[in-house]
């Protein structure tokens, strides 16, 4: 079989993949909509940015609940911008663990809080690396001569 | 001041009414970084101009309306504010008010968009004046309806007959 049909086969299946498994959601097919040839890393422009703006709300958010005194609207404001850009995107396990931490918060439950960081950043780090896989297939299919499948899904 | 505003436009074979310059210009506000990126390409493939503001009072700078300031608005065209309503500072709502209270831009429709669907405060904001106010995240048909509301804004006699849209 033709080497570019296998890795389009094998970048289908991946994504196919993402999207069973509750990683994607809907909102990143629109994102895919959005990208052209006068914009063609659209995609990968604005996930690198939400993993970017992701690690620096993660990181205060970790500094937020070691205080002595829990500043719980200021983890309340965090976990809502992190939770605008993962829907933003589609990431929609960590949106979800999101919507718990909030709740966490009005509830100013310490522990509730605690457990859903740690909950969050293993999503975060989940659907990061499965989007950096997807990226590096859409790379394999593009250098081998092949075009990006879409839909995808 | 580091200008915290970014526009960006290109040119289109899809572009309808609007010659090149004549491009709808769009006011976007959201202190999301993500979201103003995807907002604003959202409204480049819908064929307009995008200026962004990252709150609120960003947004009154750009439009002339903040303290102090001596609106001119000779230069200045907006076709549509469309605003996240949950901003540090001034919020969505606090904006809408500010943009109606404006003799010279009161007529400018402003969309309120918001993650979180509160009736009390989508009703807040349609009684504040809003065109609209829509659930995040926007896709490619929220932004398409909303530039052909644009479009009819500013043609309101094609067809013949200016009419009212129907409001959602």
């Amino acid at each position: 079989m033709d080497s570019v049909v296998l890795l389009q086969r094998q970048l289908v299946d991946y994504t196919a993949q993402l999207f069973n498994e509750g990683f994607l959601d809907d909102q990143f097919n629109q994102l895919q909509q959005l990208q052209d040839e006068s914009n063609p890393d659209f995609v990968v422009e604005v996930v690198t940015l939400f993993f970017e703006d992701s690690e620096r709300l993660l990181n205060e958010l970790a500094k937020a609940l070691e205080q002595q005194s829990i500043d719980y609207r200021k983890i309340d404001a965090h976990v809502h911008q992190l939770k605008g850009s993962s829907s933003s995107i589609g990431a929609q396990r960590v949106q979800k663990v999101c919507i718990a931490f909030r709740n966490y918060c009005e509830e100013r439950n310490i522990e509730g809080c605690q457990k859903c960081l740690q909950q969050v950043k293993n999503e975060y780090s989940l659907v990061k690396t499965k989007l950096e896989t997807l990226f590096k297939l859409e790379q394999q299919v593009l250098a081998a001569g092949g075009s990006i499948p879409w839909p995808m899904q | 001041m580091a200008n915290s505003f970014s526009s960006s436009s290109s040119s289109s074979s899809l572009s309808m009414k609007f010659d090149f310059d004549e491009k709808p210009h769009v006011l976007a506000v959201d202190d999301n970084l993500i979201d103003r990126k995807v907002i604003e390409r959202l409204f480049i493939n819908s064929t307009c101009k995008v200026t962004t503001a990252e709150n609120a009072k960003r947004a009154l700078e750009y439009l002339g309306l903040a303290d102090g300031q001596h609106p001119n608005h000779n230069d200045l065209k907006v076709n549509l504010i469309i605003t996240d309503y949950s901003m540090p500072g001034m919020t969505g709502y606090e904006l809408l008010k500010r943009i109606k209270e404006s003799p010279t831009l009161k007529e400018i429709p402003v969309v309120v968009v918001s993650s979180e669907n509160i009736p009390t405060r989508i009703n807040q904001c349609m009684q504040g004046g809003a065109q609209e106010f829509l659930l995040k995240p926007l896709q490619l048909s929220d932004a398409t309806k909303l530039r052909c509301h644009i479009e009819k804004l500013n043609n309101p006699l094609q067809g013949g007959v200016a009419r009212e849209d129907e409001r959602a």
